[in-house]
């Protein structure tokens, strides 16, 4: 408790990026997510915690509409990235994806080579002129997601065959190469060892200088050591939102207590 | 009460037991698992016993057709005798009549004796007078010069030289005497009746009823090659297509799935009711031509195409959804995702799927008995590739089944014959799956 003001002399305010609103999810009859507002900052690294099944993976998916690829899933309210509905009928996921990447839970390389991941996306949306251009873009990918040194002698391997921190660096690595300027991870370090995920975290760090970050992690301590906000999801209710620092250590709501301390699982 | 049993519960767990000696439990549950491993590999031996069983009958039966029994004799036909045999009534009697001369004068020359006459000749090599006028009638120039004759033994003959026809239990007939036998034995050992590979039988078209000795699979050779040509084209692409619209745009409703279910009925269908339906719908209603390779086609691409859809749907589906989640994360579309990165996955089932199937369209042979294939005699090639496909023609196991319901048993070993064949083909497209699988196969 003593150290909660300490942290939030850090925090500096930025612009909205994201903003919820009412948002709500239904899978065929179950509610999944119920009326969740919420505002997400510009470079800023944004943590959902809570018990699993409490809806934050489909929270998550609903920023860039994943969800729509499930035919059962159907989302309400209203979500706007830069003051734009994302959900408006003139807008095409396919482009909303390109600006918002997304890392999944389990590193998913294509089975192809390193370099052929990474330039799919900028290939798809037209980003390189020339193999040159593609080359540079790749290099770029690659030293953003912190694995240049580690593949560099071996762009044209398999991604497939790379360790699962390297994996799923890649894959980060892939998901900023076609510029986002919001990038959603999913759990992102659940299917690697400590070392792997320290290095990741180093990652998710560097990264909030030019995107605005939002993960979704079942570890508090990886919450507390990454993120500047953090949002707590119960049953598909959004309960406590705020300074990460005094989520953990002044938190408002009894649940978000109760979990924190370790009594709801 | 309650204590003795509660005793006799607590001393239970406290027994000692050694790892050394096996309790009963352990016993039995390795009895039962040294069972099923016996079961197991008594069925697999029992399955090799068949396979080697039908193997072997199937080479036995079917190698003679792959040979055949000629007579190779130099003869001289002088201008005078052309001249006297044509001047006779019986014109072709003539001609048998000088080649037994010249048949002698060999055999003289060769030192061996014999006696044999003009019916012994027609019965070993059916009627040579017919067939040597019809070549001197037709090379006049050829008289008074030395000319080598093959011509083809009878079916007993050939027989007899493959021991499909014993001297035991042989009746003299019209059609081959014990002493014709002799004869056979005589000139074989003088060279004159020889075996050879029969290359008639693998590129040749079918012959009459009473010419086995002729008779080819050539011709339905490429009759089922177009077929499968056709089959290919049609049933690749729209299976395919099917298969990529169902499990990965479609929406899931009650349509969808009764959609799905057919799909699996169809697979199931008796092949010769697709057979009627290419009756009534192709050759009655769209009147294209009968026993056509495009017609059977037509039916085949409609046996194969559930085959095809099914396994490509389950190739489909085996391709991990992290693999389009990760090509949409990166905004892909869902085209782009299916094309780029799921379809090329799913190729080595696609494949092997397809050509499965086409194997199985390639031995098919009750559908084909409805449009009229069967029993279609292809005495000729088609002329062209668009004749391939139009012109009437018969299909390998179409002509097999022909050979087989006819009576003389000299077709019976052709139908054998043709077994081996329809085998190579098919042995053939499974290697090609296996190479073609293990070329796409991502092995990382
Ligand atoms: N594809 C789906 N179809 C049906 N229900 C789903 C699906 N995905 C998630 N759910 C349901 O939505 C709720 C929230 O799930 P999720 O967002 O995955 O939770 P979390 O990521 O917090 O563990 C759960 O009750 C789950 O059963
Ligand atoms: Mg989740």
């Amino acid at each position: 408790m003593y150290d909660a003001p300490n942290t939030e002399l850090h925090v500096t305010q930025n612009d909205i990026k994201i903003a919820a609103r009412k948002v709500q999810v239904y899978y065929g009859d179950t509610h999944a997510i119920k009326d969740v507002d919420v505002d997400i900052e510009d470079k800023t690294v944004t943590a959902f915690i809570g018990p699993s099944g409490c809806g934050k993976s489909t929270f998550l998916r609903c920023i860039n509409r994943m969800n729509d690829t499930i035919d059962i899933c159907r989302v309400e309210g209203d979500i706007q990235i830069d003051g734009e509905d994302i959900y408006d009928k003139r807008v095409d996921p396919v482009q909303l994806r390109a600006k918002v990447g997304m890392v999944f839970q389990k590193p998913n390389p294509f089975p192809k080579s390193i370099y052929d991941n990474i330039a799919y996306g900028p290939k798809i949306h037209g980003l390189a002129k020339n193999k040159a251009d593609l080359d540079e873009i790749v290099e770029k990918a690659l030293r953003r997601g912190a694995i240049w040194d580690e593949v560099k002698d071996r762009l044209h391997a398999p991604g497939t065959g790379l360790s699962g921190g390297q994996q799923q660096r890649l894959c980060i690595a892939r998901a900023v190469a076609t510029e986002p300027e919001v990038l959603l991870m999913d759990e992102p370090c659940s299917a690697l060892d400590p070392i792997a995920t320290a290095q990741v975290e180093e990652l998710i760090d560097e990264l909030k200088q030019n995107y605005s970050v939002v993960i979704v992690t079942h570890s508090m301590q990886q919450a507390a050591r990454v993120s500047q906000k953090t949002a707590f999801f119960h049953l598909g209710h959004l309960v406590e939102y705020g300074e990460t620092g005094k989520i953990f250590t002044n938190p408002e709501d009894t649940r978000t207590e109760s979990y924190i301390t370790g009594r709801i699982g | 009460m309650t204590d003795a049993s509660m005793q006799g519960g607590a001393a239970a767990p406290s027994r000692k037991s050694s790892i050394h000696t096996i309790d009963a439990r352990t016993k039995k549950r390795n009895a039962a698992e040294a069972r099923f491993k016996a079961y197991g590999l008594a069925a697999i031996l029992v399955g090799l016993f068949f396979l080697v069983v039908l193997a072997v009958s199937i080479v036995r039966n079917g190698l003679p057709a792959f040979t055949e029994t000629t007579v190779d004799l130099e003869f001289v036909l002088t201008e005078e005798q052309y001249q006297e045999a044509e001047g006779t009534l019986f014109k072709t009697a003539a001609y048998t009549d000088f080649f037994i001369a010249g048949l002698r004068e060999q055999l003289v020359e060769d030192g061996v004796e014999v006696a044999f006459d003009e019916d012994a000749i027609e019965r070993i090599l059916g009627k040579v007078g017919g067939n040597l006028r019809e070549f001197y009638r037709a090379n006049e120039d050829k008289l008074g010069e030395p000319v080598s004759f093959t011509m083809s033994a009878s079916s007993r003959v050939d027989g007899y030289m493959n021991g499909r026809v014993t001297r035991d239990g042989l009746e003299d007939s019209r059609f081959l005497m014990a002493t014709d036998l002799d004869l056979v034995d005589v000139l074989r050992d003088a060279g004159i009746i020889t075996q050879s590979f029969n290359w008639n039988f693998i590129t040749g078209a079918d012959s009459g009823v009473d010419n086995p000795g002729g008779a080819g699979i050539g011709a339905s050779v490429v009759g089922s090659f177009f077929m499968m040509i056709v089959v290919l084209v049609l049933s690749l692409p729209i299976g395919v297509a099917a298969s990529i619209y169902l499990e990965e745009f479609a929406p899931q409703n009650r349509f969808t799935d009764l959609i799905e279910v057919n799909i699996s009925n169809l697979a199931a269908v008796p092949s010769i009711v697709f057979g009627i339906l290419g009756l009534a719908v192709f050759i009655q209603f769209m009147h294209l031509p009968q026993s056509a390779p495009l017609v059977g086609g037509l039916v085949l691409t409609l046996m194969t195409l559930p085959t095809i859809i099914i396994s490509t749907r389950a190739s489909l589906k085996s391709v991990p959804p992290s693999i389009r989640d990760a090509a949409l994360g990166v905004g892909a579309s869902k085209m782009q995702a299916v094309f780029h990165h799921v379809l090329p996955l799913a190729m080595p089932g696609i494949l092997t799927g397809t050509i499965i199937g086409l194997a199985q369209a390639l031995g098919e042979t009750a559908p084909l008995l409805l449009i009229g294939m069967v029993g279609f005699v292809a005495r000729g090639y088609p002329d062209g590739f668009v004749g391939g496909f139009t012109e009437a023609n018969s299909a390998m196991p179409a002509q097999i089944y022909t050979w087989a319901a006819r009576a003389d048993v000299s077709f019976y070993e052709k139908a054998w014959g043709g077994i081996i064949i329809l085998l190579l083909f098919l042995l053939t497209m499974n290697i090609i799956a296996i190479i073609l699988r293990r070329r796409f196969e991502r092995r990382w």
